[in-house]
């Protein structure tokens, strides 16, 4: 006999106190509150362009620019459209972040490794570095450098003299310039020989070494291949490079390569200050490395070079790449600290200038914002790379 | 010789083997202590009379200073501008009070054991900004009104961190959950905000608050120059103090979650009761760090035109009837910022130090 059954389970949740509903009405409130915020604004602001007479669109890239710029990699002249002024002031920046990053990371890991020094002096020191650096605005030390120290250099006409080839003034640091003459080929030539040899045989090495346990010395032979090949490859092509040296002209230096003292300022205020965070962040990465480790490798009998090299550094890395990599994400946005001291960066010419002259705002910033945005993104993304090749491949 | 008869190792010549250990230990160590005690040796004496024994302090007048050592008379004579900017003088009592409220508030907390310090803390977080808006720009309770173009100096750069943190405190908790949100809309409105605000440096945020926010709002409805910096910083920072928070949400385990879930609690009681209670304490050192750094950038707004305490120097720097008081100018800023920073750093590490209870896996 079929028994009737009763369902006596409670009926369904209400559908308002069903979880998918209620996250489905809040995101579309969530959408619909960012489309009317977007919507105002952009009203807003079109309204407002229109009341000032604001032309909108790019159009204004391709016009002529008409202002001058102090320092440029790429070639530019005032009679240059505004789009040049942009890639001007973006390899600017560009430049500096490298030149920062470069020193930054050098001094940065040498202080960090003082700071555990045993020897209690340079201990000491490197804290007391560290300490008053990264306590001071970065703004406040690029001032120093700018306006107290390297404005209070000596004239043109007095200038510190190196060897009649570099010289040094308060309006910047001039250095000879490598001309490459014809024949120049062969040496480009020989640099990538030695380069692909140095390959060629690392990868030779560590194959012999896993098959016969011998360790063959790439790293002297590849530092002669890589200082010889160039130097023979240099000679036999005749000598093909002559130096153009800087020399008083009239009031100022001409020839050779000029360092403006925007740059110079700018560059040892980035790369001291980014370099007493790298300097703590090396500290905590050796500090990570358990003391086993290297009573490990000791036990294995390796010397304390291979140690350090092949123990210590591989997993302190480990812990310092990627706070490295936002300390670096730091100094390329700290380089826009340019401005207030007139370095044409990105944020000086293309935010300053440009926008001034065309009034153009929107496009201008959202330009820029882009950019950095984009350098952002790429930093992370390779540094994010190389973090997945050096993590812990657990098995 | 057992160990119970092993005499104590001696006790003399301590300093000696100290120096042994600690500064001559091997060839090298030995150069590089030589090396680097003649660079000190050498850089302290000239620093020492540049700062104190050659140096000016009383006179009236920029005549009173030689030129040899320091000129510390201009910071004195100009101190009053640093501090308060354009401040009407005889209205400084309202600064100086704010001043007073805020070191009673906040220097307890270095103290351990300060009786009430906890609820010293809260008022100098929910009370002093109250406070402060009606003292400082005045316009009620019968107080005269003071423009903010007028404020500078010492008094603009602690306004404005306070300001920025205090302000960007409830954004960041708001979009560190809207991170960790199960709805991928709002996660994903978050993620936006968040990266596109951290990506940028500061000057482009404040160039935009400067130059594009006027055209962002309907017409007629206008701030002044520092709302519109306080405005810029404070989403800017909100972004920042969003991933400090975020941290301490991920570092609150599982079960913390689940067991609200289980209570029968809803999404933001869960939240406000016990998870936030527990991820914001974590936090407290990171947040302190954060602030560090946005003191440090507020030095930022005077590239925007504000005065804050360096454009209030830098401004006087170039006065010629004071010859070459760049440094001296300097170097009071620097000291100043480095009071504080080193002071709420080091603050910050014994906080670290005192909530790291040992739970941490």
């Amino acid at each position: 006999m079929k028994k009737q059954t009763i369902d006596t389970r409670p009926a369904g949740p209400k559908p308002w106190y069903d979880p998918r509903v209620r996250s489905l009405f809040f995101q579309a409130i969530a959408i619909a509150l960012v489309f009317w915020g977007g919507w105002i604004l952009v009203d807003n602001t079109l309204s407002n362009m229109e009341s000032r007479g604001i032309s909108t669109g790019f159009g204004f890239l391709g016009e002529t620019a008409g202002f001058g710029i102090i320092m440029n990699l790429v070639p530019y002249d005032a009679t240059m459209s505004y789009g040049r002024t942009f890639w001007v002031g973006l390899t600017n920046t560009l430049l500096v972040s490298a030149m920062g990053v470069v020193a930054a990371t050098i001094l940065g890991f040498i202080i960090g490794v003082a700071r555990l020094s045993s020897n209690w002096l340079v201990a000491k020191m490197a804290l007391v570095y560290i300490e008053v650096i990264r306590n001071i605005p970065l703004l406040l030390q690029i001032f120093f450098w700018y306006f107290a120290v390297l404005s209070n250099l000596p004239s043109p006409r007095q200038s510190v003299d190196v060897g009649g080839a570099l010289f040094l003034n308060n309006r910047g640091l001039y250095l000879p310039d490598p001309v490459t003459q014809e024949g120049f080929g062969i040496v480009w030539g020989g640099i990538l020989l030695a380069i692909a040899a140095v390959v060629g045989i690392r990868i030779w090495a560590k194959k012999r070494q896993l098959a016969t346990g011998q360790i063959f010395p790439t790293f002297k032979v590849g530092v002669a291949i890589l200082v010889l090949v160039p130097i023979i490859s240099y000679l036999v092509a005749g000598r093909p490079l002559e130096w153009d040296l800087p020399a008083l002209r009239g009031f100022n230096f001409g020839g050779g390569i000029t360092i403006i003292p925007e740059l110079a300022a700018l560059w040892i205020a980035l790369s001291l200050y980014t370099a007493s965070f790298i300097a703590e962040i090396v500290r905590s990465g050796i500090l990570s490395v358990s003391k086993g480790q290297t009573e490990a490798s000791k036990a294995l009998g390796l010397p304390n070079g291979l140690t350090l090299r092949l123990v210590v550094i591989p997993q302190a890395m480990r812990v310092i790449i990627p706070p490295l990599t936002s300390q670096y994400l730091n100094l390329v946005k700290n380089s826009s600290l340019a401005t207030a001291i007139g370095y044409p960066d990105l944020v000086a010419v293309f935010m300053g200038t440009t926008l001034n002259q065309t009034g153009q705002a929107v496009e201008v910033v959202a330009i820029t914002m882009a950019v950095y945005l984009t350098i952002s993104l790429l930093i992370s993304l390779f540094m994010n790379i190389y973090n997945r090749a050096v993590a812990i491949k657990e098995r | 010789m057992t160990e119970s008869t092993m005499k104590a190792p001696k006790k003399a010549l301590r300093p000696v083997k100290w120096m042994r250990e600690n500064l001559f230990s091997g060839w090298f160590n030995t150069v590089l202590t030589l090396g680097v005690a003649y660079l000190l040796v050498t850089s302290v004496g000239p620093l020492l009379n540049w700062f104190f024994l050659d140096a000016n302090f009383v006179g009236s007048d920029p005549s009173a200073c030689t030129g040899v050592g320091a000129c510390w008379l201009f910071i004195s004579q100009r101190l009053n501008f640093f501090i308060y900017g354009f401040y009407p003088d005889e209205l400084q009592w309202r600064v100086d009070v704010m001043f007073l409220l805020l070191a009673v508030s906040f220097v307890p907390q270095f103290i351990e054991r300060f009786p009430g310090r906890k609820w010293l803390g809260l008022f100098g977080i929910f009370g002093l900004p109250i406070v402060g808006y009606f003292l400082i720009p005045g316009g009620s309770f019968g107080l005269e009104e003071v423009q903010s173009s007028k404020w500078g100096g010492l008094m603009l750069t602690l306004i404005l961190a306070y300001i920025g943190i205090i302000a960007s405190l409830p954004i960041g908790i708001l979009l560190a959950l809207g991170r960790r949100s199960e709805m991928p809309i709002i996660r994903g409105i978050c993620v936006v905000f968040i990266e596109v605000w951290r990506a940028v440096p500061l000057i482009t945020v404040l160039f935009m608050a400067s130059v594009m926010l006027p055209l962002f709002l309907p017409e007629g409805v206008n701030f002044e120059k520092l709302a519109r910096a306080l405005i810029g910083i404070t989403l800017w920072q909100s972004a920042y103090m969003a991933e400090v928070i975020r941290g301490g949400l991920q570092a609150i385990p599982r079960g913390q979650y689940e067991a609200a879930d289980a209570l029968g609690l809803g999404y933001w009681r869960k939240m406000g009761l016990v998870i936030l209670p527990q991820a914001l304490k974590m936090v407290i050192p990171g947040i302190v760090n954060t602030f560090i750094s946005l003191f440090k950038d507020t030095t930022l707004v005077l590239i925007i035109g504000l005065f804050d305490i360096l454009g209030t120097v830098q401004s006087t720097v170039t006065d010629p009837a004071w010859q070459n008081v760049a440094i001296e100018g300097y170097v009071f800023v620097a000291f100043c910022f480095w009071v504080f920073c080193f002071g709420i750093s080091r603050y910050s590490q014994n906080l670290e130090r005192k909530l790291d209870t040992g739970h941490k896996t």
